[in-house]
C-alpha cells in the first residue's frame, strides 16, 4: 500500500518548516527536500504549514475506502480489580451497532495486567479482545495510552471506537483523534446507524439541545458514550472470544508526565456515585442538623449512595468526591432523589439525564420541580425518615 | 490561555425553522472554566515574578470582550482569531486553530484552557491542541504550582486526585474547584485594559489553508440541532409526610427499587 502522505519534490523548497513543526519528529530535509520518515502518524500538521502546498495526505483528498474499516471496537477501562460497569454498557451498545453493520464487536484492554478481565469482556458481548499490556501500563499515562491506542487503531483500521465518556476517557480519546486525524463526537447519550455510518447524539447547552452528528470523512468513526445511558447487556456466562495479544514497545524516556502521589477520595463504602444507579442527593436544605444521616438512612434501604449539591460541598458537609454538577460530577442514575435543592443550572446539569427523578421541596416554585418526573413540596426532615420507614415496613423489616 | 465566549445562561432555544441555535438576546460571558484558567495564569506568573500571558480566542468579533475581560484579569496581550475561514469548525478544526495561532507565536511555556465550555461541553479542543503542539498534557486540574522549570498540578480522576509532575511546555486544563469565586474586575481595570494589546488575525495570519480550517476542515458534521423531547411537568404528590411516603414507596416499588 502506497503510504497516504506524499511530498511533491517539484514543489518543495526544502524551507524545513514541516520539519520544525512535526510534533513527532519524523520530517528531515535532505538535499533540500523534506522526507517523511517513519515516526510520522500522518497528524498533518507538516501539510497544514507547508508554504507551497507540497505535502499531501490522501485521506484528506479522497473519500474514504469504507470498505476497509471493519469491526465495531470498544475501548475497556478497567477500575479496582474489575472491568468498569461502563464498558459493559458499551459492549452492550457496540453488539446492536455490530449486528446492523454485519460486523464484529470488539473490546481493548490496556495497561499492565489486564488479560484477565478478558473473560468478562467475552461475556458481555466482546467476539474478540485485543490486549495491549506493558509494565509502563500499569497507571494510565495519556501519552502512552494514545501511542498503544492510535497504533493499534492504524493497524487494524476498526469501523467505530467508543470509549467511555470519564475522566480517562475524555482525556485519551481526544489526544488518539488529534494524533491520528479522526473526527470526535465527545459525551454520545444516543448511537445509531444512519445510512451505514455512526449516528451519534449528544445534549449540549446543559442539556437544553440536542445534535446528531455524523463523522463522514475519517474512520475510525469515534466517540465518548455519557456512563449510565445505555442498557447493561445480560452477561453470557462462559462465552469466549478471540484472544489478540498485541506487542507493545514503549520507551520509558517517552513518558512525560509523572504521578508523584495518589489520592483516594471514595464515596463511602467504596461505591462510586457515578457508578451507582440510585441516588440521593441533598442542597442547602440538608446541610441543617442531621440532614444528610438521613438522606443515607433512605439511600441505604434503595442500595444507593448520598451525592450532595455545592453548597453542601463548601460547608464541609460531603467530600468533593459526591459533588453533582457542573463542578463536580455528571451522574445519569436510574433514580435520583433530590431534596433540599433549589435547581440551579449549575446542579442540573449534572444530574438531569437521571431517568426517574423525585424532588422534595419546601419552596412550592422550586426550580428543580420542572426537571423531576415527580414531587413533594414538603419539608425532607419529614418526608424522607417517612419514606425510609414505609419502605423498611414493606420490605418487613 | 485559550479563552471562549460563551451564552450566560444555557436556556438558549433552537429556531424552530432553520434548526439553528438562537443565541440573540442571550448576554455573553467568558467561559467560567477559562476565566478560572486566567486568573490562575495571572497568579503564576506573578509568583514567578515575569512572563507574558497571551489570552486567544476564536469566534465572531464579538468574542473580543472576553478577551478584554481577560487583560482586566492581568493577561498582557490579546489575539482573536475571527475570519469567516475558521467559522463552522468542529473541535479538530477549532484545535488545529488555536495550535496554528500557538505556533506563530513562537516559544512558550505553558498552555491553559478551561476544562470545556458551558455550551458544547465537548473537553476535546485541550487534548487535542496539545497533540498537535506535541508537548503533554494534563486535564482536569484545580490547583497547580511551578518548580523551576516544571509543573506540579493535581488532576481530578474519577477515584480521587492524582499529583502529577511535567516539564514545560504543556497544556493544562482546568476545572474550579468548588469554593472558586470569580473576580469581577473593577471599572479602572477594564478601561486600563483597553488600553493593552489586541489584534485581530484570520486564516492569513496563522498560515492556514482555507480547505482545512473551519467547516471545510471539519471531520464530523452537525447534521440536526434539536430541542430535547420535554419532560412532563411533574406529578405533584399531595398529603402529609405519611400519605407522600406511601405514595412515593407505591412509585419506587412499580419501578422495582426495592
Amino acid at each position: 500500500m502506497a503510504d497516504p502522505i506524499s511530498v511533491n519534490i517539484e514543489k518543495c523548497t526544502g524551507c524545513g518548516l514541516c520539519s520544525k513543526n512535526c510534533p513527532f519528529d519524523a520530517i528531515i530535509i535532505v538535499d533540500k527536500k523534506a522526507r517523511i520518515g517513519e515516526k510520522c502518524v500522518l497528524c498533518s500538521a507538516c501539510v497544514q504549514v507547508c508554504p507551497v502546498e507540497a505535502i499531501k495526505i490522501e485521506r484528506r483528498e479522497v473519500k474514504v475506502d469504507l470498505s476497509a474499516y471493519k469491526d465495531v471496537w470498544v475501548f475497556a477501562e478497567v477500575g479496582e480489580g474489575c472491568a468498569k460497569g461502563v464498558s459493559f454498557e458499551l459492549l452492550g451498545k457496540a453488539c446492536e451497532l455490530g449486528k446492523e453493520l454485519g460486523q464484529h464487536v470488539c473490546a481493548v484492554l490496556v495497561g499492565s495486567d489486564v488479560k484477565k478481565y478478558a473473560d468478562t469482556l467475552a461475556e458481555n458481548g466482546a467476539e474478540k479482545v485485543f490486549v495491549a499490556q506493558h509494565e509502563l501500563l500499569g497507571h494510565y499515562n495519556t501519552d502512552l495510552y494514545s501511542t498503544v491506542m492510535a497504533g493499534m487503531i492504524m493497524k487494524y483500521k476498526p469501523n467505530i471506537v467508543l470509549f467511555p465518556a470519564t475522566k480517562l476517557g475524555r482525556d485519551l480519546a481526544p489526544r488518539i483523534a488529534a494524533t491520528v486525524g479522526l473526527g470526535l463526537t465527545a459525551d454520545c447519550t444516543g448511537l445509531s446507524i444512519k445510512d451505514g455510518m455512526l449516528l451519534q447524539t449528544r445534549p449540549a447547552f446543559g442539556g437544553n439541545i440536542m445534535a446528531d452528528i455524523l463523522c463522514p470523512y475519517t474512520r475510525p468513526q469515534m466517540a465518548t458514550v455519557r456512563p449510565n445511558v445505555m442498557p447493561k447487556p445480560e452477561p453470557k456466562k462462559g462465552r469466549k472470544a478471540e484472544m489478540v495479544d498485541v506487542p507493545v514497545k514503549l520507551d520509558p524516556r517517552n513518558v512525560r508526565v509523572h504521578l508523584k502521589e495518589e489520592i483516594k477520595t471514595c464515596a463511602v463504602g467504596g461505591k462510586k456515585i457515578e457508578e451507582s444507579d440510585v441516588i440521593v442527593t441533598g442542597g442547602r436544605g440538608a446541610c441543617e442538623g442531621e440532614g444528610f444521616e438521613v438522606l443515607q438512612k433512605l439511600a441505604d434501604e434503595l442500595n444507593g449512595v448520598v451525592g450532595a449539591s455545592r453548597v453542601a460541598i463548601d460547608l464541609g458537609k460531603k467530600p468533593k468526591s459526591v459533588q453533582v454538577g457542573q463542578s463536580g460530577i455528571t451522574v445519569s442514575p436510574k433514580l435520583y432523589i433530590v431534596t433540599g435543592v433549589s435547581g440551579a443550572i449549575q446542579h442540573t446539569v449534572g444530574m438531569r439525564g437521571s431517568k426517574l427523578i423525585i424532588a422534595v421541596n419546601t419552596d412550592p416554585d422550586a426550580t428543580i420541580f420542572g426537571f423531576s418526573q415527580y414531587g413533594v413540596v414538603g419539608d425532607l426532615f419529614q418526608v424522607i425518615p417517612a419514606l425510609t420507614a414505609e419502605i423498611r415496613r414493606r420490605k418487613g423489616k | 490561555m485559550c479563552v471562549k465566549q460563551v451564552p450566560d445562561t444555557t436556556e438558549v432555544k433552537v429556531d424552530p425553522k432553520t434548526g439553528t441555535l438562537i443565541r440573540e438576546g442571550v448576554p455573553s460571558i467568558i467561559n467560567p472554566f477559562d476565566q478560572y484558567a486566567v486568573e490562575e495564569a495571572v497568579r503564576l506568573r506573578d509568583a514567578a515574578g515575569g512572563g507574558e500571558i497571551v489570552a486567544i480566542s476564536m469566534g465572531p468579533p464579538q468574542a473580543r470582550t472576553v478577551l478584554i475581560h481577560s487583560l482586566a484579569l492581568g493577561a498582557d496581550r490579546g489575539i482573536l482569531l475571527c475570519d469567516r475561514g475558521f467559522a463552522g469548525a468542529d473541535t479538530w478544526a477549532t484545535a488545529l486553530s488555536l495550535s496554528m495561532a500557538i505556533k506563530k507565536l513562537g516559544e512558550f511555556d505553558m498552555v491553559l484552557c478551561g476544562m470545556q465550555a458551558i455550551d458544547g461541553d465537548t473537553a476535546q479542543v485541550g487534548p487535542e491542541m496539545a497533540q498537535l503542539l506535541g508537548i503533554p498534557q494534563i486535564t482536569y486540574v484545580d490547583k497547580v504550582e511551578l518548580d523551576g522549570k516544571k509543573v506540579v498540578a493535581r488532576k481530578t480522576v474519577d477515584e480521587g486526585y492524582e499529583m502529577l509532575e511535567a516539564k514545560m511546555p504543556v497544556l493544562l486544563t482546568f476545572m474550579t474547584p468548588s469554593d472558586f469565586v470569580p473576580t469581577n474586575p473593577p471599572f479602572s481595570k477594564i478601561s486600563k485594559a483597553q488600553k493593552k494589546p489586541l489584534e485581530t488575525w484570520g486564516v492569513k495570519e496563522v498560515d492556514g489553508d482555507p480547505e482545512k480550517l473551519g467547516l471545510k476542515g471539519s471531520f464530523t458534521t452537525v447534521t440536526k440541532v434539536y430541542s430535547p423531547p420535554r419532560k412532563d411537568k411533574a406529578v405533584m404528590l399531595e398529603g402529609g409526610p405519611e400519605d407522600v411516603a406511601k405514595k412515593l414507596a407505591d412509585i419506587l416499588a412499580k419501578e422495582g427499587f426495592f
